[in-house]
């Protein structure tokens, strides 16, 4: 063959589809050889299954408000982490391909980011399954507790939940991205600094003033107290879900707008081709 | 200003200090165009650091099936301009088009027909070679995965390794596996940064040797950048002498020996970074 005059051969473009999983697969390969991070992935919301059940037990028998609403404290206990575990999922994948000195090769792919984000929503989709169902096992055989007495509103509180997770995961990314793996530790502390002000065991009303209008503007809390009052008074307030819902697009745009705003200053510095410290 | 002299078309990027603005860039065309859109074409491309210009409004233009090295010390601007082509890095300023397609606009367009390779990257370590080459097939919309799997595994020799993680590989047989990722969607534009940088001479020359033959067989287009410079005089059909973000010089390897009147390109590459004029 002429190298001068060699034609373009046509290609095919792929799908989006197929570059989405791609991703998805590079992770999960990475899974399945790993026990250390499967186990990573349980561990924790194990032992907090097993503390806080040991502890409505024993509240069970001393508190009336606690007694009234079996498993409570379980229940909060699971969908908190299935925030934390949303949040982290999309973090620690994204953490991954900077430790693996992986994403040059990524970008210089045809992968557009938006395709290499829905990749890592659906990866912190699949490792909440992995640790919170994990959990919720727990709960069942440990303390006879099953999440899914929560009925439908259950899947509702569930992607409620895991729709900030993602927000802020997505934005950490962003953060990561134009500061390089020294801003790592945010990914795992971020989650704590809303545990305070998500009402996750106790109500909003507990807060002082100025910590409730800050508290009324984060989904966990309208999930929390939706989540109370389904299981105190057994019935499903479809206000709070809504206004969390509502809060979830709200803090996804911002999640969005972080990413898109990283993207181009990681492209403006040449963060891409080698994240380090 | 630099003192090398510059010849008609191979002038500083186009871009010597005191130079007035909205200047004609000056284009190094690079040997015959043969092809009505060459592989890249590059325009006044600027990239400044706040006050640092990493790259000086450089212009070249590399036409279809040619090996053409990018040679410069270390600073000179190589990989800023690599990063560049391959869309990582935004231009301050200037126009890349790579196969005919606008990079900061369009780049996924072309990225479905290049491909890169740097010692700088990795590969997931604990992924076998297999499920490495096996991601990169499905993203780069590879047809048969597993027979472009396995004939590149047959061609780079690493066959009886396709199963064994990537992590535990030799520093050479990761070169190849890594040669193989930027293979794997059969470019036709294929960016090398340093392809042999850390290798053993014997591995070295292997690598060389598989990409002189890959270029004849597909006849893909070629940047490479490099400091070893026997390498570039043996792959390259064209040199693009790179200091301080500009393009200071440019010929065939044969061209820049007589012109600086040494044997070998280290000794055009000494005269260059020294800034020695022609003899």
């Amino acid at each position: 063959m002429d190298a001068a005059v060699r034609q373009l051969a046509p290609r095919r473009a792929g799908s989006a589809a197929g570059r989405i999983f791609a991703v998805m697969l590079r992770h999960l390969y990475l899974l399945r050889t790993s026990w250390p991070r499967i186990l990573d992935l349980m561990y924790w919301p194990a032992l907090q299954i097993t503390i806080w059940g040991l502890m409505s037990q024993f509240m069970r028998t001393q508190s009336g408000y606690v007694a009234q609403a079996v498993g409570v404290l379980l229940a909060a206990v699971m969908l908190w982490d299935v925030f934390f575990r949303g949040q982290l999922g999309v973090a620690i994948s994204f953490l991954e391909e900077m430790w693996s000195r992986n994403l040059g090769h990524l970008f210089v792919s045809p992968l557009r980011p938006w395709e290499w984000v829905a990749a890592l929503v659906l990866m912190s989709l699949v490792r909440v399954i992995i640790g919170v169902g994990s959990a919720a096992v727990l709960a069942w055989l440990l303390f006879g507790y099953s999440i899914l007495d929560l009925g439908l509103p259950l899947i509702a509180f569930f992607f409620a939940l895991i729709m900030l997770g993602w927000a802020i995961g997505i934005a950490i990314t962003a953060l990561v991205l134009t500061n390089g793996l020294g801003a790592e530790g945010v990914a795992w502390t971020a989650a704590f600094v809303l545990a305070p002000i998500s009402a996750v065991y106790y109500p909003v009303s507990v807060l002082p003033g100025w910590a409730q209008a800050i508290a009324w503007t984060l989904p966990t809390s309208h999930i929390f107290e939706g989540m109370r009052s389904l299981m105190f008074t057994h019935q499903f307030d479809w206000r709070q879900l809504a206004t969390a819902l509502v809060l979830d697009g709200v803090w996804l745009g911002l999640g969005a707008a972080a990413f898109l705003y990283g993207m181009r200053a990681a492209r403006r510095r040449g963060k891409l081709l080698g994240v380090g410290e | 200003m630099f003192p090398l002299p510059l010849r008609e078309g191979a002038g500083g990027g186009g871009c010597r200090t005191g130079d007035p603005p909205g200047r004609t860039p000056v284009r190094h065309g690079i040997s015959t165009a043969m092809s009505p859109t060459p592989a890249i074409d590059v325009v006044d491309l600027t990239k400044k650091f706040g006050s640092v210009t990493a790259v000086d409004a450089i212009s070249f233009s590399v036409p279809r099936g040619r090996t053409v090295g990018l040679l410069g010390g270390n600073g000179a601007g190589k990989t800023t301009t690599l990063s560049m082509l391959l869309g990582l890095l935004l231009p301050t300023s200037g126009t890349i088009r790579i196969l005919g397609e606008d990079m900061v606009r369009h780049r996924h367009r072309a990225l479905t027909r290049m491909n890169f390779s740097s010692p700088y990257l990795d590969l997931p370590h604990r992924l076998t070679v297999r499920q490495n080459l096996d991601v990169y097939a499905r993203l780069y919309a590879v047809p048969d995965r597993r027979a472009r799997i396995a004939e590149l595994a047959a061609e780079l020799q690493f066959a009886p390794m396709l199963d064994r993680p990537f992590g535990e590989l030799s520093s050479g047989q990761k070169t190849r596996v890594s040669l193989a990722k930027s293979l794997i969607n059969q470019p036709d534009l294929l960016l090398l940064d340093e392809p042999t940088a850390s290798l053993d001479p014997d591995t070295g020359d292997w690598v060389r040797t598989y990409l002189e033959q890959f270029r004849e067989r597909i006849g893909a287009t070629i940047l490479l950048a490099s400091h070893n410079m026997g390498e570039v005089e043996r792959l390259c059909d064209d040199v693009l002498m790179m200091r301080f973000g500009r393009i200071v010089d440019q010929g065939t390897p044969d061209a820049l020996l007589k012109r600086y009147g040494r044997d070998d390109l280290e000794g055009v590459f000494l005269a260059i970074a020294r800034a020695e004029t022609v003899p």
